[in-house]
């Protein structure tokens, strides 16, 4: 019957340019938007204020590292909290998420198997995390605010009282030699290789599959996305899955760079995680987002708190600033959305 | 009437909306003391016209005259600082709030500006509901634990708290039962006694032969009756002047039935939805377009959301190709073949953020995704011949959809279901929002893809789009359906007069002299085939009695 999709009936290729599917490079110029630019010109004009600023220091190669280093903990979990406030929800629980993986995969009696299982458990209980929320959320009806907010405060607490309150140090050598010098793969810390294969994978999950997709048009449009046929539930479980899978990778890097496992990590990480996939244009209301923009609006973070660091300015200037910067992207959006 | 000047005078309303001129050259008089109604099928611009009267709209032109002289109401505030207050259908109470502070919402009683004097406030509440005839709505209680019937008081107690000349009421008895609207009709008559006008909206005619002093009627944004006397007026006259037309619709014709139908691809049986809709039985052939006509609240849209899926019923089943559906699962239904295009296109159907392509291509993404890797190229030519196929404008699907008109935004909801394949396609109100002139066009899309072999499902508000466009013809009423027949063998008139009236069956002769087409559709055309089913077997060529019906009612 109607079968339009047939590949019998031919397509012009050669009229391809002009009806939006633009080969590599036209595409790239178009995907290269207004708002990823000025992102990046933000970026550009930090690194000179840096540069200007303390020179040596700032262009240091270490010091380079350490911005990148510092970005790629907070940059996992973005890419996860990008994916769900997409779909049009939250994740108030990504650091307490970070915290316990972080305190679970360091018990003594993880690290007795190696490796592999504080990896393997950093991973899990991101993951647990991640499925509980999405169940609350997708099949309890449960609003992802209050869901991820009781995961936050239980999360919390299951990891003071896994710890009770101590740093767990790390002993297993293989972990450790991951946040050494020689581990660096032509100078690129392990940590940012991690961080650069997140978002890779996550650019490719988000406009190149049928996940992403879905978890755009959830969050467009929830009611036209179930009336389409989507299984809205499915996919919000999913993406908390996600979330959490993204909190356990980050905590295995938080391991790795402090050497430890504490149960005050990840502190506030929600709200880093938060305001960077919104001055990156994610829309907080779902629907829109990039995984450019959120990574570049860690970067953004990072490196404004290393500079912040290197003047010897006070961690109240650093917010202030960061809450100005926020407020400065939001309405620069609005802008060009109107226009 | 009186020597002095009406309380009321709109002259030449005008007002746009993208796509849609709402309202076309409106006037409405209304005198201090009087029933005025306002009458009009859905979409005829009773809506805006009372928005504009309420300041909640500008018109674009005309002049408002106010006890004689010109004034602008600039905004909801101004509008009730004259004393015109507008009780809406959709209830716009704070549910949070105590029914004494949604009352004096905006202007409580207070101490020193700002202080509310409580105490006083559910005082006077009390008093206006006790004048209102429910005294036992404590003034205290959340709004949100009323009933839908209380609440409704609470909003004129509202109204009433101001020093009000004039009241609008939107359709306030949909929600009521009898006896509460014998108190509304009640409370309508003591504030007329007062000197107090009420313009009063309502899909009932008994209702406003009941209250109304005069009638005004709208269609298709113009004033086509202005103060006709409500009690004198036959109801053949009132219905002529809702439904006659100035637009000529131009339906594609019907195919010749074929010899042999063929089987059934959907069956509907005994599926019900309590409080919504009665068991309905109902069968879908392929090539078949059947309609459902009914009011707003008759349970169209509630049948044909059940039926996809997207509503659990309470019992029944629907069969496609004879595999039944799980009740309540919009995915079971997609993936058997059924595809719904929304009432709501924005709301529902459309993700309106995102390109036509994607769009179109939601539905289908296992087609051209391997693994849950989507061929974009693959996507897109797919998408393109789905939209070509239904003449999209503009043959580009990587625009964003919101840049698209009402028709084609509704072809890119269709295009979805052309890509999916689907055996069954349900359109609840496809022409809303959807320019005259493009309407033509959507009707010859959905013939053709009925002649391509899909069953066809059909919900309009628009009597004569049903009758124009379906084969078969379902009539509802509050859930029920009241007649079945062959779209060929009903005509408007009769249609609303199932629809509207308390059970005025068969076909009476017109008791007006204007309306030459009325009483010729179901008396000329033989009797007996009323039955469900294909088009009428007995007549061997349709065409000659098409233009009679599918032309509509010409303009009186």
């Amino acid at each position: 019957m109607t079968q339009p999709a047939s590949p019998a009936r031919p397509v012009t290729e050669k009229s391809a340019p002009a009806d939006g599917d633009p080969g590599p490079w036209r595409s790239l110029a178009a995907r290269v938007d207004v708002r990823t630019l000025s992102l990046l010109g933000v970026l550009a004009a930090l690194v000179v204020i840096g540069g200007v600023t303390e020179p040596e220091a700032f262009l240091d190669t270490d010091n380079l590292q350490l911005i990148l280093t510092q970005a790629s903990v907070i940059g996992v979990v973005t890419v996860g909290m990008t994916f769900v406030i997409i779909s049009g929800g939250i994740d108030l629980s990504v650091g307490a998420i970070v915290a316990l993986a972080s305190v679970w995969a360091t018990t003594v009696a993880t690290q007795d198997y190696g490796f592999a299982g504080i990896l393997f458990t950093a991973v899990v209980v991101g993951l647990g995390c991640g499925l509980v929320n999405g169940l609350l959320i997708a099949y309890g009806g449960m609003v992802p605010f209050i869901a991820t907010l009781a995961m936050l405060a239980s999360g919390r607490g299951l990891a003071l009282e896994i710890t009770d309150g101590k740093t767990q140090m790390v002993t297993v050598d293989g972990v450790l030699k991951l946040g050494e010098r020689d581990s660096y793969v032509l100078g690129i810390p392990p940590l940012v290789l991690v961080f650069a294969a997140v978002t890779a994978v996550g650019w490719l999950l988000l406009n190149r599959t049928t996940f992403g997709r879905r978890s755009v048009a959830v969050g467009g449009n929830a009611e036209a996305a179930r009336l389409a046929g989507i299984d809205v539930r499915r996919q919000r479980l999913y993406l908390y899955l996600l979330s959490g899978l993204c909190c356990g990778i980050a905590a295995f890097l938080l391991i790795i760079l402090a050497g430890s496992g504490q149960n005050t990590n990840g502190n506030l990480y929600e709200l880093d995680a938060i305001a960077a996939a919104i001055i990156g244009g994610t829309l907080l209301s779902g629907g829109r987002g990039t995984i450019t923009g959120s990574v570049l609006g860690v970067l953004i973070f990072t490196t404004i708190t290393n500079i912040f660091a290197l003047n010897n300015l006070e961690t109240a200037v650093q917010q202030i600033a960061k809450g100005a910067i926020i407020v400065a992207a939001v309405l620069v959006q609005r802008r060009s959305a109107t226009t | 009437m009186a020597p002095e000047p009406p309380l009321l005078t709109m002259s030449g309303i005008t007002k746009s909306f993208p796509g849609v001129r709402a309202l076309d050259g409106v006037d409405l008089r209304v005198q201090a003391g009087e029933v005025h109604c306002l009458l009009g099928q859905n979409g005829a611009g009773k809506s805006t016209l009372i928005k504009v009267l309420a300041g909640a709209h500008q018109p674009d032109g005309g002049t408002i005259a106010w006890r004689g002289d010109e004034v602008t109401l600039r905004s909801p505030i101004a509008a009730m600082r004259l004393g015109i207050a507008t009780i809406y259908q959709e209830l716009d109470l704070v549910e949070g709030l105590s029914v004494a502070e949604n009352v004096f919402l905006g202007h409580e009683p207070t101490t020193a500006g700002f202080v509310v004097r409580g105490r006083d406030a559910r005082a006077a509440a009390g008093a206006l509901l006790k004048r209102l005839g429910h005294g036992e709505i404590d003034p205290a209680r959340l709004v949100g634990d009323l009933s839908a019937a209380q609440q409704q008081i609470v909003s004129m107690a509202r109204a009433l708290s101001h020093e009000v000349r004039l009241i609008v009421m939107d359709e306030p008895s949909a929600a009521l039962d009898p006896d509460e609207v014998d108190n509304l009709f009640r409370i309508v008559g003591d504030l007329t006694a007062d000197g107090v006008a009420v313009v009063y909206i309502s899909h009932r005619l008994e209702e406003i032969r009941r209250i109304g002093d005069r009638v005004t009627v709208l269609k298709d944004g113009r004033a086509v009756a202005v103060g006709l006397p409500a009690k004198e007026t036959p109801t053949r006259a009132v219905i002529a002047l809702m439904t006659g037309r100035n637009v000529e619709y131009v339906f594609p014709d019907r195919p010749k039935p074929p010899a042999r139908p063929p089987a059934p691809v959907l069956v509907v049986q005994g599926l019900a939805r309590e409080g919504e809709f009665e068991p309905l039985d109902l069968e879908l052939r392929p090539g078949e377009i059947v309609g459902l006509a009914g009011l707003v609240g008759s349970g169209r849209s509630e049948i044909l959301e059940t039926i996809y899926g997207a509503r659990k019923p309470t019992r029944g089943q629907v069969r496609l190709e004879g595999r039944v559906l799980r009740p309540g699962s919009v995915r079971a239904a997609v993936r058997a073949g059924l595809g719904l295009a929304p009432e709501e296109r924005k709301a529902q159907g459309l993700l309106m953020l995102e390109s036509v392509t994607r769009n179109v291509s939601v539905s289908s993404m296992s087609r051209f995704s391997y693994g849950g890797w989507v061929d974009r190229g693959k996507e897109l030519r797919a998408a393109r011949e789905a939209t070509r196929e239904l003449s999209l404008r503009p043959d580009n699907p990587a625009v964003p959809v919101r840049t698209l008109s009402g028709g084609n935004q509704q072809k890119a909801v269709l295009a979805r279901w052309l890509l999916r394949g689907c055996r069954v396609l349900l359109l609840d109100e496809p022409t809303r929002g959807v320019d005259v002139g493009a309407r033509a066009e959507l009707y010859t899309v959905i013939r053709r893809l009925a002649d391509e072999g899909l069953a066809v499902l059909l919900v309009s508000s628009e009597v004569p789009e049903v009758l124009g466009l379906a084969d078969r013809v379902l009539v509802l009423r509050e859930g029920r359906v009241v007649h079945t027949a062959p779209a060929e063998d009903l005509d408007e008139h009769r249609v609303l007069d199932l629809v509207l009236a308390s059970g005025r069956h068969g076909p009476e002769p017109a008791d007006l002299a204007s309306t030459g087409s009325a009483s010729t559709g179901p008396a000329s055309t033989g009797p007996g085939t009323t039955g469900p089913g294909t088009t009428d077997p007995g007549t061997t060529d349709p065409e000659t009695t098409d233009p009679a019906t599918t032309e509509g009612s010409p303009a009186s």
